[in-house]
């Protein structure tokens, strides 16, 4: 997984509640055998037309938002199906870091299993950032994960909260599963001495039901 | 309830960091898990538990005609991937052609692989439903597909508590949709962020199984990851004797253990909620989202009405992508299909209930299409054998197998451009059925009541029994 350190980058401003990840990945989308080429596709609905021609309304279809690498979003971003190809669509659109006063859980949670920074931050100045990317074109934020600030060239200055393990993810660029298998042997002891009665997990009627 | 779970299945512990636990079981389907399964053999990994890992194909299936090739190559190629996938590491499979086929939240407790207790994830939203037994059980991520498959245990931070208490006893015509739409309706569909509610009251131990389960199933509509509901004797007797359940004296001392599994007297919850079952209405959401909902007898919101401008603005938008005008009344709205199925509400249960409701009359002529998908092809062969298909076709619905179908619309099942469905799955998001296709939520005897009448309609005035 890549790093999150420091980014700084034009900000597209998706001014709608309660986003949810089928309209980051809409269903026909589902059935890909890979995590790649979901950039194309994210928010599909929304940003083509028939013909996959780009609807000129449709917010990241403005010039003015063109190479966008923070997306600025409004509360309970990521909301419904647990598709962690809404998350790999938004990374590989090119956004780094998507910035919103308030996330759902499992879409919050995948964003850092893919190197992406959800920065949550207070209602008021998530509206600001909104009306400073609406008057200036080409507005871009810095989103700095060590000091935990959103700042730009004006002098504003934000801090957002984040957990102390889930930044030194982000950091490093850490693979979960890694971090885990250091603790094969506590996995190993729970094993031998937590299981339940073997009734408890294996099938009882192993003629009705054969392991392949 | 939640804290003796999470105690029983703590692996590794240390201040700051998510908790590991164990996995008891781990549910997957052909959607999710193809670049877990991926992932794994690219960095050399074993599945670690494939004795606790369980299969289904579901998304993506046919509902008919499964004997004919797949035409959709892109789904025929996720299902040749997950019999691959299970084929090599030893994970048993229920495929397309298994007689226990169905979708992976129904046929988990149908087999009695969910039970009390448990740990319990899969890749997807709705393992909330297993949450009806008494088990902790939410959706994840493909990484953390990837990441249980590897470890049999997740990463995980703890979250905070929610009571819901439903109260009274549920009118007539009332059912445990009607609750869940109800308490999502109050809450928001941002309320339960960062919870793990534990569901309890009078209502609520008034449901069968299969309504505990539909309340569950849409937990996560209220943005909780999981919900829960103590397990008691109705949970005993619905599992006593599934295939996966343990039978005779083990199935004594099991029941004993599960018993302790529940809920202290005067547990604390971080946050707490009450409603009275008796307040509650047939439900029918009329927006973009599971909380945009009223009663039946209500009429459509005026954007004017909410004082939030994020708020007006979304239900400006959310009635122009409807084709809705505010102050319409509900049963006023005509339709164009209903769906009877999903995850939600496709048990024996809400056939049974949604058959009365239909015996003897007819499908509406202004509808293009009502369709009976059952959750599982055990559910189909029972609902058979008491020859609901016969009332169901009899009455002009198509009677179909198992599998998510039109609440996800990946297989053929899709909802056309600007029609309007009554359906019992669980999203009314923009495109869930169907790309710009309408979606209004309600519960199998108001789907059922309004295909009959080519609109909603308030079943409490029709005296039919709801579900249980």
């Amino acid at each position: 997984m890549h790093p999150f350190i420091k980014h700084t980058g034009i900000v597209a401003p998706l001014d709608r509640l309660n986003v949810d990840t089928d309209q980051m990945v809409p269903k026909q989308f589902l059935k890909a055998l890979t995590r790649e080429g979901f950039g194309r596709i994210l928010f599909y609905d929304w940003r083509y037309l028939p013909g996959e021609k780009p609807n000129p309304e449709f917010v990241l279809n403005f010039p003015r938002y063109k190479g966008a690498s923070v997306l600025l979003a409004r509360a309970n971003f990521g909301c419904g199906s647990s598709r962690e190809h809404a998350p790999w669509a938004v990374d590989d659109y090119g956004f780094r870091a998507i910035i919103a006063p308030s996330f759902a859980d499992i879409f919050y949670n995948n964003c850092f299993k893919n190197g992406i920074l959800p920065a949550t931050l207070p209602e008021e100045q998530v509206d600001e950032l909104f009306k400073r990317t609406e008057a200036e074109e080409g507005y871009q934020l810095t989103v700095d994960l060590p000091n935990q600030s959103i700042s730009d060239a004006h002098g504003l200055n934000f801090k957002f909260e984040i957990s102390d393990f889930r930044k030194h993810i982000l950091l490093e660029g850490l693979d979960d599963i890694g971090l885990t298998m250091k603790h094969v042997a506590d996995i190993a002891r729970y094993e031998s001495s937590h299981n339940p009665a073997p009734t408890m997990y294996d099938p009882v009627d192993l003629k009705a039901f054969p392991p392949q | 309830m939640y804290q003796k779970i999470w105690d029983a299945h703590l692996v590794y512990e240390a201040p700051g960091e998510p908790a590991l636990l164990y996995i008891d079981r781990h549910l997957i389907h052909e959607g999710t898990s193809p670049q877990a399964f991926a992932g794994l053999k690219a960095a050399g990994r074993k599945v670690r538990r494939p004795d606790l890992t369980f299969a289904v194909m579901d998304h993506s299936v046919p509902t008919k005609d499964r004997a004919l090739p797949i035409v959709d190559q892109d789904a025929a190629g996720q299902f040749r991937a997950l019999e691959k996938n299970c084929r090599e590491t030893g994970v048993r499979l229920f495929d397309m052609f298994s007689r226990n086929q169905g979708i992976v939240h129904i046929i988990g407790p149908e087999l009695g692989i969910t039970q009390p207790g448990q740990t319990i994830v899969c890749g997807d939203s709705h393992t909330s439903t297993h949450g009806a037994f008494g088990a902790l059980a939410f959706g994840i991520g493909t990484s953390e597909i990837e990441h249980v498959l590897a470890t049999q245990c997740l990463s995980h931070f703890r979250s905070k508590t929610m009571h819901i208490v439903v109260n009274g006893k549920r009118p007539r015509g009332v059912s445990a949709k009607d609750i869940i739409l109800a308490i999502i309706g109050k809450i928001g569909i941002a309320g339960g962020t960062g919870h793990v509610v534990e569901y309890s009251g009078q209502a609520i131990r008034g449901l069968s199984m299969d309504g505990r389960m539909t309340v569950c199933n849409m937990t996560i509509e209220g943005g909780a990851r999981a919900g829960m509901i103590a397990p008691d004797d109705t949970t005993f007797a619905y599992m006593e004797g599934r295939p996966f359940v343990p039978r005779g004296k083990d199935f004594q001392s099991a029941v004993a253990a599960w018993r302790a599994t529940t809920t202290d007297p005067g547990a604390r919850f971080d946050d707490s909620v009450t409603l009275d079952a008796a307040q509650i209405a047939p439900q029918v959401t009329w927006g973009t989202n599971p909380g945009m909902v009223a009663g039946v007898t209500d009429r459509i919101p005026d954007p004017n009405a909410f004082r939030d401008p994020d708020q007006r603005k979304a239900t400006v938008r959310a009635l122009q992508y409807m084709g809705l005008q505010p102050g319409t009344l509900i049963v006023d709205i005509p339709l164009d299909r209903v769906f009877i199925g999903s995850c939600t509400n496709s048990r024996l249960d809400d056939l049974r209930a949604a058959a009365r409701v239909v015996a003897g009359k007819h499908v509406a002529k202004n509808l293009k299409e009502a369709l009976v998908v059952p959750g599982s092809m055990l559910i189909k062969a029972k609902a058979e054998a008491e020859g609901l298909d016969r009332i169901f076709r009899d009455a002009g619905f198509e009677w179909r197998d198992a599998g998510c179908s039109m609440c996800i619309g990946m297989n053929a099942d899709v909802l056309p451009p600007h029609e309007r469905c009554a359906s019992t799955s669980n999203r009314n998001f923009e495109g869930r059925q169907g790309k710009d296709g309408r979606t209004h939520l309600v519960s199998p005897i108001m789907a059922a009541a309004a295909a009959i009448a080519g609109h909603f309609v308030d079943i409490r005035e029709w005296n039919v029994d709801a579900s249980e």
